[in-house]
């Protein structure tokens, strides 16, 4: 912690959930997507409809899940649909209209990684693979990343395309046929990114309270470009923080408890 | 004609060496007993289909018993990597297996087209995405109306496929309720279809008309075992074990913790074991 009452996690939690809006309808990845969707629901979005991929609909879950299709989703949830009806009906007809992914690797024009580092044949390692996301960028009306800063993570060019976001930049989505925005917004820990409107690389819009800009450039592996106006992001709100460790702290009994004595 | 049959029998009857097999469960409902089972079976060179595969195909690439994976997430879900899984594509151990990897729009849509009877699944998604460059079974199609073009991967058609669900009623009839996932397409799609059950029922005269329920002649055998999805959870009946996910990180770390791991809780063990591990989970289910 530092002396400023909050972590940098914390400050990019609040600020991706801070993007969401009342009226969102958002297919949210796993981990740090997930626990921002959920303190937008809980403080000033309190209609979003959060989607998971297991097909839960309308969840509203009092502990962040483990994984996708925790019981606590279906149990808290409008519906849940099959599968293959969320990806066809939901995702593929275009009813989302923000997909929230994490990445493993990221470069400045949004194109994710979660597949392989190395070659994808021999890999160095094998990542899990993409999930839901190639179709998730490409289907949801816009999409919104969050992620920690790391050399290793932001990088100049990915080992992999797993999820497709600007391409090379430019008009690239336009020429492939895909119709929706594609990455809009980057959180991370340290700043707020937005896509240049024509280049489409990532800039920073806004610094989050005592990041400098060469700590921004430190912890990402290709040269930054910040907005012509830099802001500062809104500290956390003493109801924000609140709600955020509450959260957490929910979700830190509930699965360590699992399967132990009461 | 579903026939109620102990595990051992239905999974001898229904699984061959060299078969191509689905044990799904997304998250939910995932048939550990019955892979367990295969395990204990020795079956070998299979080629495992799952979207979501986690540690119990960690645990079977382990043993030596996968050929090929298709798949469209490898990861033990919230908790990291399969360290199995990469121990054999990054270092061959126990074998190299072959990997064919999908989206889980694809993989959804090839069970269902694999479910009702089409030869490939066609819809719009690898829009840039590198998987299409790695995987020849991914593929285009142009729509002969619009002219857009389309994905198109080839149907999912199981020699037999693996369900728990939480119940069946004396005929046969499986009812599944909660997270659906893909299990019934992954049923419908298969030669052949083996379900664990967490009990029997008279019938299902009061179930909701919309429930999901797999009518008695789409299924081959049915299993009785009593928490047989574990650590995986059954919606109204236990839930999911989170710590034992997170212990499986520790245990697949060396080959020496997992085989001592397999050999006591697996190739010692038996079916009825899986009731008393999730009896601390029944309460809050």
């Amino acid at each position: 912690m530092s002396d400023l009452g909050f972590t940098p996690n914390e400050m990019m939690t609040i600020a991706a959930s801070r993007a969401l809006k009342n009226d969102d309808v958002c297919f949210v990845g796993i981990g740090a997507p997930s626990a921002a969707c959920n303190v937008a629901r809980l403080t000033h979005a309190p209609d979003i409809t959060l989607i998971y991929e297991s097909g839960t609909i309308g969840t509203a879950p009092d502990v962040l899940p483990l994984s996708i299709g925790d019981g606590e989703l279906c149990d808290t949830a409008l519906t849940t649909v099959a599968v293959p009806e969320m990806f066809r009906y939901w995702l593929q007809g275009g009813r989302v209209t923000i997909g929230f992914l994490g990445a493993a690797q990221l470069d400045k024009f949004g194109n994710i990684n979660t597949t392989v580092i190395g070659d994808y044949d021999h890999p160095k390692t094998r990542l899990p693979g993409g999930g839901g996301a190639p179709e998730i960028a490409s289907s949801s009306g816009e999409v919104y990343i969050t992620m920690k800063q790391s050399l290793r993570g932001m990088v100049e060019k990915i080992d992999f395309f797993t999820s497709f976001g600007h391409g090379k930049g430019g008009d690239d989505r336009k020429k492939l046929g895909i119709a929706t925005k594609g990455p809009t917004l980057l959180i991370t820990d340290l700043a707020i990114w937005k896509p240049d409107p024509e280049s489409k690389e990532f800039t920073v819009v806004s610094l989050h309270p005592g990041v400098s800009r060469e700590e921004v450039q430190k912890t990402c592996g290709w040269p930054v470009k910040f907005a012509a106006t830099v802001e500062e992001t809104p500290a956390p709100t003493e109801l924000e923080l609140k709600t955020l460790r509450d959260l957490q702290a929910r979700t830190k009994a509930a699965h360590e408890g699992a399967g132990k004595d009461e | 004609m579903a026939k109620f049959q102990p595990l051992a029998e239905a999974v001898a009857d229904n699984l061959k060496d060299g078969d191509t097999v689905a044990f799904e469960g997304f998250t939910h409902l995932i048939p550990h007993a019955a892979a367990h089972e295969a395990i204990r079976q020795k079956r070998k060179d299979l080629t495992l289909i799952r979207m979501t595969p986690d540690i119990v195909y960690d645990q079977m690439i382990g043993m030596g018993m996968v050929k090929r994976l298709i798949f469209s997430y490898a990861g033990n879900p919230g908790v990291g990597l399969l360290r199995r899984l990469r121990d054999s594509v990054e270092n061959g151990w126990p074998n190299r297996i072959e990997i064919e990897e999908h989206s889980h729009a694809a993989m959804a849509n090839a069970y269902e087209a694999g479910a009702a009877g089409l030869p490939c699944a066609v819809f719009r998604g690898y829009l840039g995405a590198g998987l299409a460059t790695v995987n020849p079974n991914i593929k285009s199609v142009t729509c002969p109306f619009t002219g857009e073009k389309l994905a198109a991967v080839p149907a999912i058609r199981p020699d037999v496929s693996f369900i728990h669900a939480q119940k069946a009623d004396r005929q046969g009839n499986v009812l599944i309720e909660g997270i659906v996932g893909v299990q019934k397409e992954a049923v419908l799609a298969a030669r052949r279809a083996v379900v664990t059950v967490e009990e029997v029922v008279e019938n299902f005269d009061d179930v909701h008309p919309n429930a999901c329920i797999l009518p008695h002649w789409t299924i081959t055998a049915i299993a009785v075992v009593p928490g047989g999805a574990h650590p995986s959870y059954t919606h109204g009946y236990y839930e999911r074990d989170n710590a034992a996910y997170l212990e499986w990180d520790r245990i697949a770390a060396g080959r020496e913790a997992f085989e001592a791991w397999m050999k006591e809780n697996v190739l010692e063990s038996s079916p009825e074991a899986f009731a008393d591990r999730v009896a601390k989970l029944r309460s809050k289910a």
